[in-house]
């Protein structure tokens, strides 16, 4: 593949531009929509505390927040097309590929295979999904009505600390134990011989879905550091040339 | 020494030869050549890397890296970049000294651009992969499909065919890497050739499996099916095959000035009046025509990712193009005529 230049120096600079003077409605719109899913998730919250006190139990929990969850969660989708536009100065791909792994927990996993609702693991990463993206959206909200109390943006650089790894070691246990029920129902799974001369096997898949933990949760962790530097402690990094 | 001290010098001399006659002498330039001093900063951290001086003012950026590199063994000519702005774009190797805006004093902003390798190196390591690739699937052999299979032929005709193909398509390939194509820069990254290499050769074995497939179905429509395919393929090869030529035939050996591609006598070019990167059409036509021999949902998927890259890599030529030729064809769009 013919590596081309970028050119994008002169499209950067337009949608520098664009940025800096974000227009009002999209800072409007923005703000609308992290109070919205900064609600939402407390809802969710809300919800897990009140049916663990209830019932005493956190079996049944999922099925009873299930809905909610997907339907915030999917929402999210709307960031990818964010940045993809501007109004949000974050790379498409970190973006995409965030939301996409939530996306894929919740409806091909958590949803899709039923007898691992009731696992400690799901509720591990329900716990920190809730908690994180409280945190995140706050955090966001006060930052476009720039008045950010200290403690939430303490919160979200320190607290990603502890919580990534517990998030994705609930993830990986929840995946682990599905993949039993994935090989005996063959679900998602395309044999040959067919039409379309492709085969698909989800358990394969989801081992890879695993592995792929390996190097991408490090850069992400890395990158969430390196912010955390940069804003809080207010270090100024040279980044090194690639 | 500026060009007119060079024809005073050439006449004096021819008229020298010639019967003696009153003739003004040439004007008696004071052989003085105002030699630059050349400094060399680091683009990032500003650090002084190297001082420069008494250089020649008709050197070029590629005798000055060659100096740099004397002194910094390790970062080979082909590796710097050197820039007047920290933020701007590569002086290009042939730029030289006395032509670009900076005084008797030149600061070059030095940026190192990783360990690079020779183009060639890596466009043939892209296709002699999946050549090569193809061919084990297509021969079966062993640990790839079940042992009852090894070494065993498909029973039918149009796996041959696809592997002709396909072989054919990379043998024209590696060939025009050798013979045809001419590249203005010599090396790219090194990591390019780990990606490069991975996304052919990956995709090659995705695609070559199940074509090979013991269990593979012949496409819906048969004969019909894989006889238009093929016709659209070599159409395409063909065609594409033309535009390399005509893009070679553009560019004079080791001169650096581009040119607009126009349409020529051969019909296959003619798509130059629409198109500014037609070997990108006709690549896609290429491994449309394969989709639809082989009918094979893995070819449709390389079809489709190897389509959005050449989109991106023919609206960034095409932008150049428009960039760099006030007058270039209005009508032409990137890739495909009309759309995109």
């Amino acid at each position: 593949m013919a590596s081309t230049e970028e050119d994008g120096s002169v499209e950067e600079k337009e949608n520098n531009n664009k940025k800096r003077t974000k227009s009002a409605f999209a800072v409007a719109w923005l703000t609308f929509y992290n109070i919205a899913m900064t609600a939402g998730w407390l809802v969710l919250a809300m919800a897990m505390m009140r049916f663990y006190i209830q019932k005493g139990t956190h079996k049944g929990l999922y099925k009873s927040i299930a809905r909610t969850l997907k339907f915030f969660q999917t929402i999210a989708l709307v960031e990818v097309v964010h940045c993809a536009i501007g109004i949000v100065r974050t790379s498409v791909i970190v973006t995409g590929v965030q939301v996409c792994s939530r996306i894929f927990m919740v409806w091909f996993i958590t949803n899709s295979i039923k007898q691992i609702q009731n696992e400690e693991s799901v509720i591990l990463f329900l716990v920190v999904w809730t908690f994180t993206e409280i945190t995140r959206y706050s955090f966001y909200t006060f930052n476009l009505l720039n008045h950010l109390p200290y403690f939430i943006k303490w919160a979200r650089y320190n607290m990603f600390i502890i919580m990534y790894p517990l998030g994705v070691a609930g993830e990986l246990l929840t995946i682990y134990t599905a993949l039993p029920y994935v090989r005996k129902t063959g679900m998602l799974s395309m044999r040959l011989p067919n039409k379309y001369n492709v085969s698909f096997d989800y358990y394969y898949f989801l081992i890879i879905v695993m592995l792929s933990y390996i190097p991408l949760f490090p850069q992400l962790y890395f990158h969430m550091l390196r912010q955390r530097r940069k804003m809080l402690l207010g270090e100024i990094i040279v980044e090194k040339d690639e | 020494m500026d060009t007119l001290a060079l024809e005073a010098k050439a006449n004096g001399q021819e008229k020298k030869s010639s019967a003696p006659r009153p003739r003004p002498k040439p004007p008696k330039k004071a052989k003085r050549i105002v030699y630059f001093e050349v400094e060399i900063v680091d683009a990032k951290t500003k650090e002084k890397l190297l001082l420069l001086d008494k250089v020649e003012p008709t050197s070029t950026i590629l005798d000055i890296k060659a100096l740099f590199h004397k002194s910094n063994p390790q970062w080979y000519p082909a590796r710097q970049s050197l820039r007047l702005d920290p933020k701007g774009k590569g002086l290009k190797d042939e730029d030289i000294l006395q032509t670009l805006p900076v005084g008797t004093t030149a600061s070059f902003y030095f940026s190192d651009l990783g360990a690079q390798i020779a183009w060639g190196t890596v466009f043939l390591s892209e296709c002699y992969g999946p050549l090569l690739i193809y061919l084990m699937f297509y021969f079966r052999l062993p640990f790839i499909y079940a042992p009852k299979y090894d070494f065993s032929s498909s029973k039918h005709w149009v796996v041959h065919l696809a592997c002709m193909c396909h072989s054919f398509h990379y043998v024209k390939r590696i060939l025009e890497t050798l013979f045809i194509h001419r590249i203005s820069h010599g090396t790219m990254p090194l990591r390019n050739i780990f990606k490069n290499c991975s996304y052919y050769w990956c995709f090659a074995a995705w695609m070559a499996y199940y074509i090979n497939h013991p269990l593979y179905t012949p496409p819906y429509y048969g004969q019909q099916q894989v006889k238009t395919a093929l016709i659209i393929f070599l159409f395409c090869q063909v065609g594409n095959f033309s535009i390399n030529i005509t893009l070679r035939n553009l560019k004079c050996p080791g001169s650096k000035v581009k040119k607009i591609p126009h349409p020529t006598k051969n019909p296959f070019t003619w798509i130059f009046a629409l198109v500014s990167c037609p070997n990108y059409t006709y690549e896609l036509g290429s491994w449309m025509g394969f989709t639809v021999m082989t009918q094979c949902l893995p070819v449709a998927f390389f079809t489709i990712v190897g389509f959005v890259l050449m989109t991106v890599w023919a609206r960034g030529k095409h932008r150049n193009y428009r960039k760099e030729f006030r007058d270039y064809p209005t009508l032409r769009s990137p890739i495909l005529p009309f759309i995109l």
